[in-house]
């Protein structure tokens, strides 16, 4: 016996389908506010789970965290002390409230290796970061946006099949090159064989070029194939017809008429580029021995020097969700008809 | 699916991916034993040295081959990417299944928290967890494997969420069959191809996550040495030997590559779809017609219009084959005919609209003596902004989405006449308005999608009136639309035809619709037109066609206790007429 797939019988079979849409609603607030309201709510919330995920990095370290950081031949009474400095001694929910009240004062402890508070080793290592990671994400998008509305207009109705064909092979292998075997490459290339560019340090603007490069190159090859393609279904749309018939100028056609309706599913695309580009600067930096936020996770996580790790690793949570919510809030403003804000 | 693996593994990426494959499992197999000793055996005379017959990629600090060292790391690298991926896919399915048949609250719980963990790339999920395990390959291994569990995770909840909304999994359920017991039964078995394809390709990703561990320093420890340790030892002495971070470099490329070709050869083989094969492509044919000069009482001339569209296999078919017809200043004509009889692709060659694909040929197709065949000058293209309007069929689509309803209208005259933007906007207020269009102002200043659909079609109007229309072309202009909307489009058309007296040609299938609108009916079938008559004499129609046509629109006498009479021919519409529809 076989049940027809009815409404009635889908409806009372799934519960999800019954309770669905008749959400008690609270307070009535305008889409485009509500929107604001509960996606800055969603960060905030995952900010939560940072912050204990942080504080519990001292405490899922198997055997003494203390005792690792400081060796075996420390001495019994400093293994007890730093144990006190910390805070360790205490009782856990003790401990947690220390660190948030701790967090809130902007105090991210004491560094066990420099004896330096973290805060201020961050403050002097977070802009370089931020200016690697922004100036690749320009470059990337600056790069990728051109390339891929050019293509696909010089693709679009099948002309030029065996161009089209080599640049997808081209884009392709450009985006399964990792970043730090890329920054090899160009190292050894203009760094070593033709003496172009400085190949280590930070800077002026020719120690810049390496690292960004590097770094932009693969999200650029990304987002042009996103672009590419969102912009090839955007040509082929009526609208399109519409500006055609028109006999509007190329420039306006792609410009005005093409370019903003592809530039959310660009811009989505480049909100998680920038997320990767964030945690692509810490190979960048160890190649290129850049002294940002990379450097210090990687020497503090080998020195095992645990309040400097939560400092740098709260850093980064928070720029990742920081840009997510910029991204998502952007292209809120940006598209008219918001099919975001009902997510 | 076994015959569909056959000819993927036949196919030239078919035959690269196994040999990639081949090659890299001989060299994990065999490379520790034949060149161990040369990758460990330090010789103090050879240190530093750069490639020679003797050593290709160099030798490093302790006299060491390089490329021996790149051979025998292969094993170590390969094992511990598939340790990470073995742990990633158990760790993620099994978090994704529970979090399927978890109870509602729980579930949304377990969702959102693998969304928030999913919002951070990889490495740096990596690097937290290598905090926890420690700088070793073990520990690696479990960072770089519990960094991939959120989005297998996701992947299994989405895929198990669906299989589990179907219809035979219910039934399972009303069967008495409980939660777990469908999960094993009914919804494993049902995700797992889709699951073992994206292993591959994590598999990939996981090596190159790992050898960026490494390369920090985080993974691998010396003595032991993989790609990412090796790129490390490398770059140190980049100026020295550039190949000795380059080796480790291309090795971790190409096996990267063999890993996704896997990855997307298993894929393609699950879900195969025949490729759309290249079209050879002729140059179209263009009879100039420079002899000839365009009788100034007509609008529109078209002689002998023959228009193809290659098709699947790449070999041109033709769709309209030979049509000729004219448009006298102010005339209405209508073309009508079934889905695929060529109307909307004649329609098309008439607006110069068509795309790269379609190849056109004609003896002439002239708009206000502007040859339509070959591409406009810039002096053309301005007058067939202004004199040429076009009516799509479905406005929501045919409207712009992200530029508001008044830029769309007064773009024409700002492009082709250069009148400044103030001005335009208020003219483009006053044609709003001569349409129709109540609250102009407002209305100008929306979004297509805040208009209903019959206003919308009339801002399309209004956007060819902005011009000095002398022909609108309006395309199955009320179909998208419901009959009570479609009269009061009919209307604006007809009245903007009067005060502008520009000629309209009105595509439609509806010949009840064309005959009350038109003066004068072409009917078209299968690419020719087949008869031409003055509306008001359509019951003098002769062409059985025609006549067929009239036979099936209902009167207020046709006895409604028989079914509507069918024409025969389209019973079964062969399927490059409905290839061609979707392209027109």
């Amino acid at each position: 016996m076989t049940i027809p797939p009815t409404a009635t019988t889908a409806a009372s079979l799934d519960p999800k389908r019954v309770s669905r849409g008749d959400r008690p609603v609270l307070l009535r607030l305008p889409p485009r506010a509500a929107f604001v309201l509960r996606r800055i709510g969603r960060a905030l919330v995952s900010l939560g789970v940072v912050v204990v995920a942080t504080f519990l990095i001292v405490h899922l370290v198997p055997g003494d965290p203390v005792r690792a950081a400081l060796g075996p031949s420390a001495t019994a009474e400093l293994v007890a002390r730093t144990r006190a400095e910390l805070g360790l001694d205490q009782p856990a929910f003790r401990q947690f409230l220390d660190y948030l009240s701790g967090l809130l004062r902007g105090d991210l402890g004491v560094s066990l290796r420099s004896h330096r508070p973290v805060a201020a080793t961050l403050a002097e290592r977070f802009p370089t970061t931020l200016v690697l990671a922004c100036l690749s994400f320009l470059v990337s998008m600056l790069g990728a946006v051109p390339i891929g509305v050019a293509t696909a207009v010089s693709a679009w109705g099948g002309r030029r099949r065996m161009v089209d064909a080599g640049l997808s092979w081209l884009l392709g292998a450009l985006i399964a090159i990792p970043n730090f075997l890329l920054a090899v490459g160009l190292i050894a290339l203009f760094g070593i064989t033709l003496k172009a560019f400085p190949v280590a340090g930070w800077g002026g603007a020719a120690e810049a070029v390496l690292p960004v490069a590097a770094l932009a190159v693969g999200p650029m090859a990304y987002l042009a194939r996103i672009v590419h393609v969102e912009m090839l279904t955007v040509l082929g749309t009526p609208y399109m017809k519409t500006a055609r018939s028109k006999r509007l100028p190329a420039r306006l056609l792609y410009l005005r008429h093409a370019l903003p309706n592809m530039i959310t599913a660009a811009l989505t695309t480049g909100g998680l580029v920038l997320t990767g580009l964030v945690a692509g600067t810490v190979l960048i930096e160890a190649v290129f021995v850049i002294p940002g936020l990379g450097s210090t996770i990687v020497s503090s996580i080998t020195a095992k020097d645990y309040p400097m790790i939560q400092g740098v690793v709260l850093v980064y949570a928070v720029l990742v969700l920081g840009l997510n919510l910029l991204i998502d809030l952007v292209l809120a403003t940006l598209d008219p008809r918001s099919s975001i804000m009902e997510g | 699916m076994r015959s569909g693996l056959r000819r993927g593994l036949l196919g030239p990426q078919g035959v690269v991916t196994v040999l990639g494959t081949l090659a890299l499992v001989l060299v994990i197999v065999i490379a520790p034993h034949v060149w161990g000793d040369a990758a460990t055996t330090t010789s103090v005379a050879d240190r530093l040295d750069g490639p020679s017959a003797a050593h290709p990629f160099g030798t490093d600090d302790l006299g060491r081959d390089v490329l021996a060292r790149v051979l025998v790391a292969a094993r170590l690298s390969v094992l511990l990417a598939l340790g990470s991926t073995v742990i990633a896919v158990l760790g993620g399915v099994v978090l994704g299944v529970v979090a399927t048949v978890l109870p509602r609250p729980l579930r949304r719980l377990v969702s959102a928290l693998i969304d928030i963990l999913l919002s951070f790339p990889w490495l740096l999920l990596a690097l937290f967890f290598s905090v926890i395990w420690g700088a070793n390959a073990i520990g690696a291994m479990l960072a770089v494997g519990f960094a991939g569990v959120p989005s297998i995770a996701r992947l299994t909840y989405t895929l198990a969420s669906s299989v589990a909304d179907r219809d035979y999994v219910r039934a399972a359920r009303i069967a008495g069959v409980g939660r777990a017991g469908v999960v094993v039964r009914h919804v494993i078995p049902n995700i797992l191809p889709p699951l073992l394809v994206s292993t591959a390709a994590h598999a990939s990703a996981a090596l190159l996550s790992f050898a960026g561990l490494s390369f920090l320093g985080l993974g691998v420890q010396a003595p032991d040495f993989d790609w990412g340790r090796l790129l490390r030892e490398g770059i140190a002495r980049i100026y020295v030997n550039p190949m000795a971070a380059l080796g480790p470099g291309i090795a971790i490329v190409l096996t990267g590559l063999v890993l996704n070709a896997i990855g997307s050869l298993t894929g393609e083989t699950a879900s195969r779809t025949p490729r759309r094969p290249a079209g050879r492509r002729a140059r179209p044919a263009k009879r100039a017609s420079a002899g000839e000069r365009p009788e100034p009482a007509a609008v529109v001339e078209v002689e002998d219009l023959r228009v193809s569209f290659p098709d699947a296999e790449g070999r041109l078919v033709e769709r309209v084959r030979g049509v000729g017809f004219s448009i006298r200043p102010g005339e209405t004509v209508g073309i009508v005919g079934a889905s695929g009889s060529g109307k909307s692709v004649t329609a098309m060659a008439v607006a110069g609209l068509l795309g790269a694909e379609a190849h056109v040929s004609a003896a002439a197709v002239r708009f206000q003596g502007i040859d339509m065949t070959s591409a406009p000058t810039a002096a053309e293209r301005s007058r067939l902004g202004l004199e040429l309007a076009v009516v799509f069929q479905d406005p929501l689509t045919s409207l712009n989405p992200s530029l508001t309803v008044g830029r769309q209208l007064t773009e024409v005259s700002e492009v082709h006449e250069r009148v400044p933007r103030a001005r335009a906007r208020s003219r483009a207020r006053q044609v709003l308005e001569s349409v129709g269009i109540a609250e102009p102002h407002r209305r100008a200043r929306q979004y297509p999608h805040q208009l209903s659909g019959g206003m919308r079609q009339r801002a399309m109007i209004g956007m060819g009136l902005m011009g000095r229309p002398r022909l609108v072309i309006a395309d199955e202009p009320t179909t998208a639309l419901d009959v009570t909307v479609q009269r009061q489009v009919l209307r604006v058309l007809h009245e903007a035809r009067r005060r502008t007296g520009s000629a309209i040609l009105f595509i439609s299938h509806d010949i009840a619709l064309v005959s009350g609108f038109c003066d004068r009916v072409l009917v078209m079938k299968d690419g020719e037109i087949v008869e031409e008559l003055e509306a008001a004499r359509l019951d003098e129609a002769r062409h059985p066609y025609t006549r067929a046509l009239i036979a099936c629109v209902p009167h207020m006498t046709t006895d409604r206790s028989r079914p509507l009479p069918v024409i025969g021919d389209l019973a079964e519409p062969d399927r490059q007429d409905v290839a061609e529809e979707a392209r027109a």
